[in-house]
This record gives C-alpha cells, sequence and structure tokens, in this order.
C-alpha cells in the first residue's frame, strides 16, 4: 500500500492523480484551504477503493504552519512513499505589472511557499531514506514570456531550485520529479483563448504523472509533446524573441 | 471558450457554457444568470440528440465536471455521486465489486444526472424497466429555493417530475441509485437473424422471457418480402468468469468530413454485409461487457460521420396492440424514402411503470434510427413517420427530438402540465420551449 501525502489536493491535476492512486488501495492524506472541498474529494477517493483518506486544511502561504502538517502527515501514514505539492495560482499578468503587492502575492503562492514545502518534505524523506518527491511547476518556466513572466518567473525559480536539490536527495535514495504541464483544461485555465489542440484533459495528465513518479523521473514535460516546443521556444535567438509578443 | 453542440449537431445553435465543478457553482451560475436576465440548462456530457439538452438562452451550465462519488455500500450496492458521474466511471467502480447498473443505455459516456432528466431505458427494459424505478433519492438545486432531497417518500412530486423531466425541475446536484449484482462481467450472447418483422414478434415473444437483455437491429433499407429483417440479440451476464472493467482500444473520428458518410449506397452495402454475417441459426458467444451494450463506444464522435449538416435520430415507441402494423407502417415509409443510416434498433418494452412523469417506454415496440439531416427528412418523411405513430397511438422519445409538434407532444405526454408546474422559472430548454408553445 503505497503511502500518498498531497498539498493543494482539490487542484484538478492533483485530484485527477489522486484518482488513479485511489484505484490502487493507496492511504492519502489531502493538504488544501478549503475543508469542504477535501471532504468531498476524501468520500470520492473513498468510493473508488482507497484504503484511508485524511485531511489537513492549510493555506500554503501559512508558512508557519508548515511543519505542524508534515507532524500530522507522519503521524496518520507513517512513512511517506509520495509527496506531491501540487498548488499555485494563474495570475493575471497585467495586474502584476500595476501592482506590486500582487506580483508578491503570487511570487508566494507558486514559488516561496513551494520552496518552503520542499525544504521540509526534502528534509523529512532524506531522513526517511526512501520516497518520491513531486512538485508541478510548469512550461512557463522554461523561458519568460511577455504574457505570463510572473507566472513563469515564480515556477523557473521551483525548477531551478529542483536542480539544486535534486543529487541532494538523490544520495539519499529519494527521487525528485519536475512535473511541467502545457495547457491543460481546468478550472484554473477556464476563461483563458488556449489554442483547443494543445490542451490536455486533467485525466491524461494525470497518467503520465503517476506512471512517472512511479519510475522516477527528473523532469515529466506534459504531454510529452511540450518537451519539443519548448525546447524550440529556449533555442530561439533573443534578438529574435524580444520582438515576439508572445 | 468553445461552444457546445447536441450530439447529433442539429439544431446548430451553439451552446456558451458555465464550467461547474463544485456544488456551490451550479448556485452561483444559476444565480449570475438570472442576474443577467437569462435562464439556462444543465449541459452534462452532450448526449441528447436533438435540443432537449440545449438552453433556450443557448447559456448552459456545463456540470460535466461534477464528477465525484459521494459514498458506496458494496455490501447493499447502493451508490451515491454527483450529477457529472458518467455511468463508464460508475462501473469502473462497481464491476471489480460485483455490481453493475441496473439500467444502461446503449453507451456508458452518458452521466447520471442526464441518465435520470432522460430516464434512460436499456436492453433490459422488459425486466427493469427505466433508471428512475432504481433512483433512491436525489439532490436538487433551485433558483428560488435551498438545496433539497426528493425521494419516493419527500417531495415526492418534484421527485416524479425530476425522473425524466429534462432538467427543467432544478439542477440535479447528486443522486443515490441501486446497483444489480453481477457474479461476472462477461456476456453470454445469442445472436440470430430473422428475415421478416413476423419473425422478429415470435422470436422476442419466446426468447425475451429467457434473457436478461434484447434488442435487435434491423435492415430499415429492406423492403418487399424482406421488409422487417434484422439480426436478434440476446444476452446474460454469465454466471462464472472475472468481474474484469473493459479498456477496449478506442478510436477516434478525426474530423467532420465535407459531407455526409452515410447515405443510399454505403448504408445499402452495410446493411446487406451485416445481416448476411449473422447466420439463421444461433450463434452463442462469450464476451467482454463492453461490445454487447456499448458497441459504438469503441469510436470517439462517431456523429462527426454524417458531416457539417449532422443528424437527426427518431425513436418511437408503439402500444402493443397495434406494434406489429405500426412498426410495418414505420419501415414501408422510410425504405421507400431511402433514407436512414446502418443504425436502425427494434426493442419490445414491458409495461413496468417508471416514477417518472414524462418518461418515454410504454408496453409495446420501440424503433430507433439515424437519418443525415436534411430539408427532406424534416418536410417529408418525418411528418409521414409522425403521422403512423400518432394513428397508433404512440409517441416519440424528447431525448432524441428535434421537429416533434407541440400538438403530439401534449397528447402524448399529457403530464407535461404537471411538469411545467413544478418546472425551475430559471431553467427552460430550447425543446421545452417548441413543445409548450
Amino acid at each position: 500500500m503505497t503511502r500518498i501525502l498531497l498539498v493543494g489536493a482539490s487542484s484538478a491535476i492533483a485530484a485527477a492523480c489522486a484518482r488513479r492512486w485511489a484505484a490502487d488501495g493507496a492511504q492519502l492524506m489531502l493538504v488544501g484551504r478549503d475543508a469542504d472541498k477535501l471532504e468531498a474529494i476524501a468520500r470520492d477517493l473513498t468510493v473508488r477503493g482507497a484504503a484511508s483518506v485524511s485531511t489537513f486544511v492549510l493555506d500554503a502561504l501559512d508558512t508557519p504552519r508548515h511543519a505542524e502538517m508534515l507532524a500530522a502527515a507522519v503521524h496518520t501514514l507513517g512513512t511517506i512513499d509520495i509527496a506531491l505539492i501540487a498548488h499555485g495560482t494563474l495570475p493575471n499578468q497585467q495586474a502584476c505589472q500595476l501592482d506590486v503587492s500582487q506580483t508578491l502575492r503570487e511570487l508566494a503562492s507558486n514559488a516561496t511557499s513551494v520552496i518552503a514545502l520542499l525544504t521540509l518534505l526534502a528534509t523529512h524523506l532524506e531522513g526517511q531514506q526512501h520516497g518520491s518527491l513531486a512538485v508541478i511547476t510548469s512550461v512557463a518556466g522554461d523561458r519568460g514570456r511577455p504574457s505570463n513572466y510572473v507566472y513563469g518567473s515564480a515556477k523557473a525559480a521551483v525548477s531551478t531550485f529542483c536542480e539544486g536539490l535534486r543529487p541532494r536527495l538523490f544520495k539519499a535514495g529519494v527521487s525528485l520529479t519536475d512535473i511541467r504541464p502545457g495547457f491543460v483544461n481546468t478550472p484554473m485555465t477556464a476563461g483563458l483563448p488556449l489554442p483547443a489542440m494543445l490542451v490536455a484533459e486533467p485525466d491524461t495528465v494525470a497518467t503520465r504523472i503517476v506512471h512517472g513518479i512511479a519510475r522516477k523521473r527528473d523532469v515529466l514535460y506534459v504531454p510529452a509533446f511540450w518537451a519539443i516546443i519548448l525546447l524550440i521556444v529556449r533555442l530561439l535567438p533573443r534578438p529574435l524573441f524580444k520582438r515576439l509578443s508572445c | 471558450m468553445p461552444t457546445l453542440l447536441s450530439w447529433g449537431r442539429h439544431p446548430q445553435t451553439p451552446q456558451t457554457p458555465t464550467p461547474c465543478h463544485w456544488p456551490d457553482d451550479l448556485s452561483r451560475g444559476l444565480a449570475d444568470l438570472q442576474r443577467q436576465g437569462r435562464t439556462t440548462l444543465a449541459y452534462g456530457a452532450g448526449l441528447s440528440y436533438g435540443d432537449s439538452g440545449l438552453a433556450a438562452s443557448d447559456h448552459v451550465l456545463h456540470t460535466i465536471g461534477l464528477d465525484r462519488f459521494i459514498a458506496a455500500d458494496w455490501q447493499t450496492g447502493r451508490v451515491t455521486a454527483q450529477a457529472g458521474v458518467t455511468f463508464e466511471q460508475m462501473l469502473s467502480v462497481s464491476i471489480p465489486r460485483g455490481w453493475y447498473l441496473p439500467v444502461s443505455p446503449g453507451t456508458k459516456y452518458v452521466t447520471l444526472g442526464g441518465a435520470i432528466a432522460n430516464d434512460v431505458h436499456g436492453k433490459n427494459h422488459h425486466r427493469h424497466g427505466t433508471l428512475g424505478r432504481h433512483i433512491v433519492r436525489l439532490g436538487l438545486r433551485r433558483s428560488d429555493r435551498a438545496p433539497l432531497v426528493c425521494s419516493a417518500t419527500d417531495e415526492t412530486a418534484l421527485f416524479r417530475a425530476t425522473i425524466g423531466g429534462l432538467g427543467l425541475t432544478g439542477l440535479i446536484e447528486w443522486a443515490e441509485v441501486k446497483l444489480m449484482p453481477i457474479r461476472s462481467s462477461r456476456i453470454r450472447s445469442v445472436t440470430q437473424r430473422f428475415d421478416t418483422l413476423d419473425e422478429f414478434f415470435a422470436l422476442s415473444a419466446t426468447l425475451d422471457l429467457q434473457h436478461e437483455f434484447c434488442v435487435s437491429w434491423i435492415d430499415c433499407g429492406a423492403a418487399g418480402r424482406s421488409l422487417g429483417r434484422g439480426v436478434y440479440m440476446a444476452g446474460d451476464f454469465a454466471d462464472e468468469g472475472p468481474l474484469e472493467v473493459a479498456h477496449p482500444r478506442r478510436l477516434t473520428m478525426p474530423v467532420t468530413p465535407p459531407v455526409s458518410l452515410v447515405n443510399r449506397a454505403t448504408v445499402r452495402a452495410f446493411n446487406a454485409l451485416y445481416w448476411r454475417h449473422a447466420t439463421r441459426t444461433p450463434t452463442v458467444r462469450t464476451g467482454s461487457y463492453a461490445p454487447f451494450f456499448y458497441p459504438l463506444d469503441s469510436v470517439l464522435q462517431w456523429n462527426r460521420i454524417y458531416g457539417p449538416a449532422g443528424f437527426q435520430q427518431y425513436q418511437c415507441v408503439i402500444p402493443e396492440a397495434s406494434a406489429r402494423d405500426g412498426i410495418a407502417a414505420l419501415l414501408r415509409e422510410i425504405a421507400a424514402s431511402g433514407l436512414g443510416s446502418p443504425l436502425a434498433v427494434l426493442k419490445r418494452c414491458s409495461d413496468l411503470a417508471s416514477p417518472g412523469l414524462l418518461s418515454f417506454p410504454m408496453a409495446g415496440t420501440t424503433l430507433a434510427l439515424d437519418f443525415p439531416h436534411s430539408d427532406r427528412l424534416t418536410h417529408d418523411l418525418f411528418p409521414r413517420l409522425d403521422a403512423v405513430v400518432r394513428n397508433a397511438g404512440g409517441r416519440l422519445y424528447p431525448a432524441k427530438d428535434a421537429h416533434m409538434s407541440a400538438r403530439d407532444f401534449q397528447d402524448s405526454y399529457p403530464a407535461w402540465t404537471a411538469v411545467e408546474a413544478l418546472r425551475d422559472p430559471q431553467l427552460l430548454s430550447r425543446f421545452w420551449q417548441r413543445v409548450t408553445r
């Protein structure tokens, strides 16, 4: 039985992953801001076959309470086999450009709170000498773009943090998977004018994530074709790139 | 945001969706549209064929995201789930535990909410009746009341109006359904072809009694001596075997061709081959439940084969006493028109009553077939078929309909006034607007 800690459990991608783990009889602890949503997801996962599901209400921005959350997870799950950090927001780039405090808030929810959790969980899993740590970043972190560079830079910070953390954890037998989704059809992206051809369903994305974590992959583009798109985006020469408005 | 159409892609009135993922999104969506002076309608999997799933305002609440289970008791086979849970999801959870849906239509992609709103029936109508008979309770969200629970004992009038109520009596938030036990997920089926309509009725009269699931495919192009020829299929869950969720390979119809691929020539060729492929003596085989119940689910978005104009399904039920002559008259009209498609289905329904006020089936025989949409269909063939159905005392299925007249609807569903009285004033479909004029 796999014991799984999910932070940001009510995000569409995390919930879709949780369904897969539940169907395999996993034991889960769900962490999120909204108690009612966590309860609804917990009931769903129980019917789908989870061995047991517990919940912990936490705002990820409340860094001082992170340790309390981890203690609860250890108390409930014992050993943590998989920890997935999936919380995040999609900032309004235009608004951020005109409002520093909003920019800093978005950086807190997408970067510093994630890094705080990674720090805590990495040390715990290192001590266990066992486990898979995974975090949802974004293809947007691969290169800053005018349309969403606040979001992109927050995700890039987490990805770079992971690059440095991974070798440390590797020595303790702990994997760290940096999951970089492209466009996914979730409440977070609802209302955005995304190209339909490129939008994946949470269910499809979850299949690849669950598989990738099990195989202890380092970096996972989901769906896989984004690896090629981002390779091209990264290779675009800067004199050309700055003339684009994407 | 992409807009939505109905399954038949006719009428082509694109719907603007408001995505709903949580129960409170339903109340919020209702209130937001009310403030804009708009009515609305729940849109689930979008598998209603005509305009019964389209909002009169063309603004729908897209409820496929309400896809969570709420509770399950695997001792008694009772499952409670949100309205957007599909039958596919339901089966993936229930089959390994030895339970199956008591009633299932020809596709497993329907949502629980949609299935209740249309009070769907399946190949076992002669044994289990419609889905509405197996719904224990359901939760409704209305614009004019706090969230409420309806059952055979509480809010009875609303419960009966909601089953088969075409989504008009409130947004169905969740429902509790009684499943049926199975010992294996495999189906032992018997297939046998018949040469005439009389042979169909004879086969059905004897074999329906022996089998849980029965349905017939019919060659809608055959005329004269071959009129009513087809293939009878019956099946039962096997007593022994694995309890396995099927994961068949699925193809997707990738594009909409510029013209319908279903035409006189392709239909004639397909039907002749299909009929000849079946043998006169019963062929027995045992296989997975999926190809037996849901053959069309193996090609996703198969509705695209009808081209940009879309298609219409004609489904009627003819009461027992006039069934033989009524069905024969319908088949003669269809064969003479040269329209029609390979997807034609004939099935006997029983007199098992549904609690639903607007439930479609009645004791008799139901015929369902698809037609590529054309003006000739609406102005020539359908009026002829409607006259046959009317004279035989039958009726049409709202879930499939894009054409029936207000008069036919009101004559054949006299309880519509009771549903109209209980309708949520914020909910209105294009269908309802059309047939209650």
